[in-house]
């Protein structure tokens, strides 16, 4: 499997979109961008999720030359957006429940073809309205290979309603349902639940992974999605500075150090087929990623400090490393 | 075109002669022959452009129609009992956003005990959903109300509920006239929204809203139920001008001119209840009798226009609402407020329990005589029930109800007349 390098140099670690051509160049760093969820909104300073929605809708949006509809479920996403009398969003968008979003956007998708209309469809929603109470509609969506691209924005937790357990919570992080109290302090150490996995064994025609660490990857994954048809998912990671206990300033070093840890592997997938992901191009231990976080602190400091419960989670990462080829040939032992 | 037909086949072909773009399926009894039609329709292209899609729930039957209604496609989708449950939220969500879907409600009890036969507890369960709900009495009532619900759910941007009787309808074989395309294309106009996602004119369809405008955002949900309330006998109106058929309305009156008793009920039932008032007119008992097709909106004023100045009512209904009696019951006590008549409860039919001519003869006979209590349970069987309270109060491990009582009841069915 080749890398495809779409914003780094490669060799280097600089980054810059000026060192690419015109043609690659980030949506966002063009005056002619949609805006398509627009300044205004009532999320919190350094949202990621609000951050990764932006990008991806204007990608969206420049794919298909603003023929496009959104599909929002319930959740942060649609509340900051759309507080009464006002709306950020700049493209036409429905908000119906928590748990229907993709089946809406099937319903957009066939309206839309018995019309004849080449208009495409965007769903979005946050981890609890996709790995939890959507899932059933989102999995009937996969099965039909419906003219859909999903969007997961997940930042680990029910965060809209105060931040509690969602099946994306990570082990041993604090939430208000998995406190760090007790003998066992934060979320158990269950068996996790990979949706990307999950969608790509639906064998549908894409699926990525994406993080707001690397936005023009973001970005390329969104174009690449928009330009087949059929059911397509990409799972986004969005720091939530209020849930995770970061400050506003540090969503994107805390993103970039959950993806060079390799506790978030970032992958592209197409008929079920791994076909591609992102090197780790300077590794850092897991427990960098754990120590930039409030949610993590009870595994560091006091009578539950638990350095076990941190080995298991760099067992993690390792394990995401090895599956998903995250590191280059030369760097495996 | 005359037809000796299945219930459910007649309704189907008369939905697709309505143009439906968008229809979604879930298999739950007794509504399946529906969308099973459906399917075949569309599969052999006699309904195109149309979307037929299999949906894995009735949660998401719905909610794919909610967003091609949204999307400017005229939505179809059909359920019974405890689909309707489950797709529950959407069935208040479509309420909510004021889109114009038809669906079709095979009615049928809802668990526990699980039970597949018809009575009405599925439909009064969503009766405050902003869905304006119609009850066929027939088979050609069931068609026909279908043409009319798209027009009034078009016209006034409003999901309906067709509800008609699981089994007693949707799978009787009956004679039913169908109408032509033209003539429903006549009747019909295309469908324009009031508001659709539309990449040329976006809005935001669904936004929140808090306390500073939520109740009015209710009320005008409100206000369109009104609106129907006049436009309901309209569309009937023009129905009956265009193909010289009553269907439809908000109620139809049987005998009711000098009538001393009169029956109000909705639904299939009312053709036996029709015959039970000729048999007691046949003996000179003042009795006559409503059938009500409009259940939302309730048609207070039309009730009172019917049933003023009437000795009593009898309300036969099919469901009991648990801890209060009857829900049609309590809504046209309601309408009759400051009316000095009796109003009574007569609750059957529950899970598919056959209303014989002869039972209904007998209550609407002692309600006649002055001797019907307030609520009564048509046709029970107070010896099981007694014998499963005195179980119960002697044993605190007393077991499952249903399974105790089908025990007693033994294995036959038992015989009611």
């Amino acid at each position: 499997m080749s890398q495809r390098v779409k914003y780094y140099q490669t060799g280097t670690l600089t980054v810059g979109n000026r060192l690419l051509d015109d043609a690659s160049r980030t949506v966002q760093a063009s005056i002619d961008r949609s805006n398509a969820l627009t300044s205004g909104h009532r999320a919190c300073q350094g949202c990621g999720e609000a951050l990764g929605a932006r990008w991806v809708l204007d990608a969206a949006m420049r794919a298909t030359g603003g023929q496009l509809i959104a599909v929002n479920a319930t959740g942060c996403l649609e509340v900051f957006t759309t507080p009464y009398p006002e709306s950020a969003w700049q493209l036409p968008w429905i908000h119906s429940l928590f748990a229907n979003a993709p089946a809406v956007a099937t319903g957009v998708a066939a309206a839309m073809r018995a019309k004849g209309k080449a208009v495409r469809v965007v769903a979005q929603g946050g981890d609890g309205g996709t790995t939890d109470i959507g899932f059933g509609c989102l999995s009937g969506m996969f099965e039909r290979n419906d003219d859909v691209l999903y969007v997961c924005y997940d930042n680990e937790a029910y965060m809209n309603t105060g931040v509690q357990r969602s099946s994306a919570t990570p082990p041993g992080a604090r939430t208000a349902t998995t406190p760090a109290v007790g003998p066992s302090p934060g979320n158990e150490f269950g068996q996790g639940k990979s949706v990307p996995l999950i969608a790509m064994a639906h064998g549908i025609p894409y699926v990525a992974t994406a993080s707001v660490a690397d936005l023009h990857d973001l970005e390329a994954k969104v174009i690449r999605a928009m330009s087949m048809h059929g059911a397509r998912y990409i799972h986004v990671h969005v720091p939530c500075p209020l849930g995770w206990g970061t400050a506003s300033d540090a969503t994107l070093r805390v993103a970039r150090l959950a993806v060079a840890c390799g506790l978030f592997p970032l992958f592209e997938a197409e008929n079920g087929v791994l076909t591609g992901s992102t090197v780790i191009r300077n590794r850092q231990p897991v427990e960098a990623y754990l120590r930039s976080q409030q949610r993590f602190a009870h595994l560091f400091s006091g009578p539950s400090a638990d350095p076990e419960r941190v080995a298991k989670l760099q067992a993690i990462a390792d394990r995401n490393v090895a599956r998903f080829h995250l590191l280059q040939p030369e760097e495996h032992s | 075109m005359l037809r000796q037909i299945e219930g459910s086949r007649a309704m189907a072909e008369t939905i697709a002669l309505c143009r439906p773009e968008v229809i979604c399926a879930y298999p739950i009894t007794p509504q399946t022959h529906i969308v099973e039609a459906l399917s075949e329709i569309v599969r052999a292209g006699r309904l195109s452009p149309c979307e037929f899609i299999n949906v894995e729930s009735e949660f998401a039957a719905l909610s794919v129609a909610i967003g091609a209604s949204a999307a400017g496609a005229r939505a179809y989708t059909a359920t019974s009992s405890q689909g309707l449950l489950f797709m529950a939220e959407a069935v208040y969500n479509a309420g909510g956003l004021g889109l114009p879907i038809v669906m079709t409600l095979g009615n049928r009890a809802i668990g526990a005990p699980i039970n597949i036969w018809n009575d009405h507890s599925d439909a009064m369960s969503m009766r405050d959903a902003g869905w304006i709900q119609l009850f066929a009495k027939d088979n050609q009532e069931a068609s026909d109300l279908h043409v009319q619900a798209f027009r009034l759910a078009e016209a006034l941007s409003c999901p309906v509920m067709v509800c008609v009787d699981g089994f007693i309808l949707t799978h009787a074989v009956e004679r039913v006239d169908l109408l032509s395309q033209e003539a429903v294309d006549g009747f019909l106009p295309r469908y324009e929204p009031v508001q659709t996602l539309d990449p040329l004119a976006p809005v935001t369809i669904g936004a929140m809203v808090g306390p500073e405008a939520f109740a009015e955002v209710r009320w005008l949900a409100h206000d369109k139920q009104l609106r129907a309330l006049a436009m309901v006998p309209e569309i009937s109106a023009a129905f009956a001008a265009a193909f010289g058929r009553d269907a439809g309305g908000l109620l139809r009156p049987y005998r009711c001119e000098d009538a001393e008793t009169v029956v109000v009920a909705m639904g299939s039932v009312n053709g036996t209840i029709e015959d039970v008032v000729d048999e007691m007119r046949a003996s000179g008992v003042a009795i006559g009798s409503v059938d009500l097709c409009t259940f939302r909106p309730f048609p207070a004023e039309a009730i009172r226009a019917a049933l003023g100045g009437k000795k009593r009512v009898v309300v036969v209904e099919k469901n009991l609402a648990l801890g209060m009696g009857g829900v049609l019951a309590s809504d046209v006590r309601m309408a009759l407020r400051g009316e000095n008549l009796g109003v009574h409860t007569v609750i059957a039919g529950l899970g598919g329990r056959a209303i014989t001519r002869a039972a209904l003869g007998r209550v609407f006979a002692a309600a006649h005589a002055g001797a019907l209590e307030e609520l009564h349970m048509l046709d029970l069987d107070w010896t099981l029930v007694t014998r499963e309270i005195a179980r119960a109060s002697q044993s605190r491990r007393s077991g499952p109800a249903a399974l105790n009582l089908l025990r007693d009841a033994g294995p036959s069915m038992r015989r009611i007349a």
